[in-house]
């Protein structure tokens, strides 16, 4: 039995791939419906992208926050747990950074790894409020993550309105310029996007995410909590202890998204009404990514290039950037049913076989 | 024997599959109301064979005859409509739902033009057929409130309401008491004498020697034999299964007792309901014995071992290993202390199935110097020791970075075995360490086992089987609604007395309370 599983699932890599032009051929046929030109639109797509500097820049910023999610998500996948909290994480580690950034003043090589660092560790924390409550209380962690998504987002709210708020504005005062993670001459060579270092920060990410997991003692025992916490306790490793540590760094690399776009993008937090997604967009590329560092790290640039190639397509070919978020909605759906995809690969390749038989 | 008109015909096939090939151009041939015994060691290939008449998988070469026509079987369906039936190890049953209801699952009656299920139609049909085979089974029970050997009842009748006429059997044995397996005996033979026909996957030779009119023995793959019952016996066909001479009896030196290493004093430990699994268990352990727990599951067995190791907490009592209060201890510290575990369920608590054989033999030592650098894992070093015990152990695998899954049910026992008598244990718990094993891995497992007790270790069995019990104890503590109401030696006892002490331990305990005296 276990053979014909790994047969099955021997083009893993295949259908995240499959399901990605899938997505997009659904997309086409939505515009096509609606009376618009998907060959102009996908091109415009990506000539926004990789059109000019500043667009591609641009892009590389979209796609810093989802990477971050997405490992975060991943990370606490690999243990066992699903945190829908990373939009929460994400928001305080965002807040975190905020309060060092404006009410802290200290030299730069001081004040910017103070706010990381700290951003960092509100976002761990509150990722690990659901991890404790999992490991003292038995509380799923799904329901938990969610409800801690809404609390994070009024508590920043509140912090910022009553603490950080600039008169007469809906934001926080701006960062200081010493704890700001810009790259300036990386920005103005790529004609004044916003490049940041939170993007060379969550490639290491992904680095420190293969490393923990799979070299390191600690990451072991996550990986054992995760895959069979019964062989665990019978191993004498903590089962308890391993969802706690797996919150806190889940929520301390969602974090860090948060983190880098306040210093690094925007400076400043604003009151915000509602999610912003970035977490949520983290679960589909965690999902995208088969829960896989490397996987995570092409599902978030497929996102960052669709939603910020989205913008360009409704320049370019009239189209509402709305129908990219159908095609990111089918790209997952297929992603999520593999079924379907396995058996189409089955029917092409099964076809191929007649032929050759012929 | 007369000759009987062959039902299935199963000619030269081939079934790969990656680097292995799992039947190699294998007859099979299957005659109308015999039971014909499928042997093997495990991954020989039985199951395989029988999953591809099923319908399960392609054979990539071979010809299947049913009745005396070409068949393609393309899937369960098919099968089905031709009239073959499998009762699968694991049972594949609704445990909310009715007897009837599972078995009705898929091809339910219909009443008002399809729109409703007749489920008065159905649970007449149920138990006709149920009266029909002698099989007892109640149509109105939920799966949750029968025992395992009556779901293996309802598996059967699930086949039989499906017009099944070859009945395939994987195992089945392997989930019943003695006494339940008793029955189904009885009911196979009911089966056959109403025209039906049946395989039995098996590599117990008891049950061969028992039931079976003809046997096929498969080993890697290929067919080695295929003979009558009558007039062959366990040694041979024990040898052909495996392949060399296999020694049934196990040849054990006289035990050299050494001083108690583990003492268990009044335990009481609370069970899952929250009521008494252990009511107060006394036994001590010594150096260079096994000592052997029997009992029918569910009399606290499985509390007695999680409480040794550390994984449920202790209400009164204590335990000591060497002297040492262990009541209380973390599993980890346990397992320093000496007390090494081969758990009842090797797929829940001994192995990480989706970890490579290397990881999975360093689970509860990965944390130690040798294989551990300021908190990086040395998989140099986890990948030589990982060598070494695969090497020592036999364990067969391709390689140390196969993943555990993939391995047979004996060669993951091994795998456990070696990992942790590798940890040199002053107490080795063998919790049903073979459980669903075949011949060559039972006695190489036993081996071991006696190899430990040989070198001054203790040995601590506790085992449902009573064969297993006799055959390797030096001592055997029978243990009865958590606790323990006798001691024997194997030499001076017998199958019937311990089953009388096992269930029934009132009668028993006037002559118990004597011998402890002792």
């Amino acid at each position: 039995m276990s053979k014909l599983i790994k047969v099955v699932t021997k083009d893993s890599a295949l259908v995240p791939f499959v399901a990605i032009l899938l997505g997009l051929l659904v997309g086409a046929i939505i515009m096509l419906i609606g009376g618009y030109d998907p060959i102009l639109a996908y091109r415009s797509l990506l000539e926004t992208v990789f059109g000019n500097r500043y667009d591609f820049g641009e892009t590389l910023t979209a796609i810093t926050p989802v990477l971050f999610t997405g490992l975060a998500v991943a990370f606490a996948f690999r243990t066992g747990l699903f945190n829908i909290g990373a939009e929460g994480q994400y928001i305080m580690g965002m807040t975190g950074a905020t309060v060092i950034g404006v009410t802290v003043h200290l030299p730069w090589y001081l004040h910017a790894p103070l706010a990381v660092i700290v951003g960092a560790l509100v976002g761990g924390l509150w990722g690990m409020i659901a991890g404790y409550l999992k490991a003292a209380r038995g509380v799923n962690e799904v329901i938990t993550t969610i409800m801690l998504n809404w609390i994070a987002l009024h508590l920043a709210n509140y912090i910022v309105r009553r603490f950080l708020l600039e008169p007469g504005k809906g934001r926080s005062y701006m960062v200081d310029d010493t704890a700001s993670a810009t790259i300036d001459w990386l920005s103005r060579f790529m004609d004044d996007a916003r490049m940041h270092w939170g993007t060379a920060f969550a490639l290491l990410g992904v680095i420190f995410f293969y490393y923990f997991l799979w070299r390191t003692k600690q990451g072991f025992e996550l990986r054992v909590v995760g895959s069979n916490p019964d062989a665990a306790n019978y191993a004498g490793i903590s089962v308890n202890k391993g969802v706690v540590k797996a919150m806190f760094i889940s929520g301390a690399l969602a974090g860090l998204a948060g983190v880098f776009q306040v210093l690094g993008v925007f400076h400043n937090q604003v009151i915000s009404a509602g999610h912003t997604g970035h977490g949520f967009d983290g679960i589909a590329v965690a999902l995208l990514g088969g829960n896989n560092p490397l996987g995570v790290l092409l599902g978030a640039i497929l996102f960052g290039v669709l939603s910020y190639g989205a913008a360009g397509m409704s320049f370019g070919a009239d189209v509402p950037p709305e129908i990219i978020r159908i095609v990111i909605g089918s790209v997952i759906f297929f992603v999520a049913a593999p079924g379907i995809i396995r058996w189409l690969l089955k029917r092409i390749s099964g076809k191929k076989r007649k032929e050759e038989a012929i | 024997m007369e000759q009987a008109k062959t039902v299935v015909e199963m000619r030269n096939i081939t079934k790969r599959f990656p680097g292995i090939v799992a039947n190699d151009s294998v007859n099979f041939k299957l005659r109308k109301g015999e039971i014909h015994a499928l042997l093997g060691e495990n991954g020989a290939g039985k199951s395989t064979l029988m999953n591809v008449l099923f319908g399960l998988y392609q054979p990539e070469e071979g010809e299947i005859f049913v009745n005396g026509q070409q068949v393609v079987i393309d899937g369960p369906n098919k099968a089905i409509k031709l009239g073959i039936g499998m009762v699968h190890q694991h049972f594949k049953l609704v445990h909310p739902f009715t007897v009837t209801e599972n078995i009705i699952l898929g091809s339910e009656p219909r009443k008002w033009m399809g729109l409703a299920v007749d489920k008065k139609q159905a649970y007449e049909k149920v138990n006709q057929l149920s009266k029909q085979y002698g099989l007892n089974v109640d149509p109105y029970a939920k799966i949750d409130e029968i025992s395992v050997g009556m779901q293996q009842r309802v598996e059967i009748l699930k086949t039989l309401y499906r017009g099944a006429d070859i009945l395939i059997f994987d195992e089945p044995t392997a989930v019943l008491t003695p006494q339940e397996i008793g029955e189904l005996l009885v009911i196979m033979r009911n089966l056959v004498g109403q025209g039906k026909s049946i395989v039995l996957i098996t590599h117990k030779l008891k049950e061969i020697m028992a039931i079976a009119d003809s046997v096929t023995i498969v080993r890697r793959g290929k067919v080695i034999d295929s003979l009558p019952v009558a007039g062959t016996n366990p040694n041979q066909l024990a040898e052909k299964m495996v392949g060399r001479e296999v020694s049934l009896k196990l040849d054990k030196k006289v035990a050299v007792l050494g001083e108690p290493i583990l003492e268990v004093d009044n335990l009481v430990v609370k069970g899952r309901q929250g009521l008494n699994a252990l009511n107060g268990t006394s036994f001590v352990l010594r150096r260079g014995e096994i000592l052997g727990i029997a009992g029918v599951e569910g009399n606290g067995q499985s509390e007695l071992i999680e409480a040794l190791t550390g994984l449920r907490p202790v209400s009164s009592g204590s335990i000591k290993v060497a002297g040492a209060d262990v009541v209380g201890e973390k599993p980890r510290a346990i397992s320093e202390a000496g007390i090494s575990l081969i758990p009842e369920d090797r797929h829940k608590h001994g192995l990480v199935l989706d970890f490579p054989v290397r990881d999975n033999m360093v689970l509860e030592t990965y944390y130690q110097p040798q294989f551990n650098k300021r908190g990086f894992l040395d998989y140099e070093a986890i990948g030589k020791h990982a060598e070494r015990l695969v090497k020592d152990f036999d364990v067969r695998t391709p390689s140390i970075m196969t993943d555990a899954r993939a391995l047979s049910g004996g060669n993951q026992q091994k795998a456990i075995i070696a990992r942790e008598v590798d940890k040199n244990p002053e107490v080795l718990i063998a919790a049903q360490p073979t459980r669903g094993l075949d011949v060559g891995a039972i006695e190489f497992i036993h081996k071991r086992l006696v190899e430990q007790r040989n070198m001054g270790k203790a040995v601590l069995l506790v085992s449902y089987e009573l064969d297993e019990i006799m055959q390797l104890s030096d001592r055997i503590a029978v243990i009865y609604e958590g606790r323990i109401v006798g001691e024997v030696k194997p030499s001076e006892t017998n199958d019937q007395e311990l089953g009388l002490m096992m269930t029934d331990y009132k009668q028993k305990q006037g002559g118990a309370g004597n011998e402890q005296a002792d």
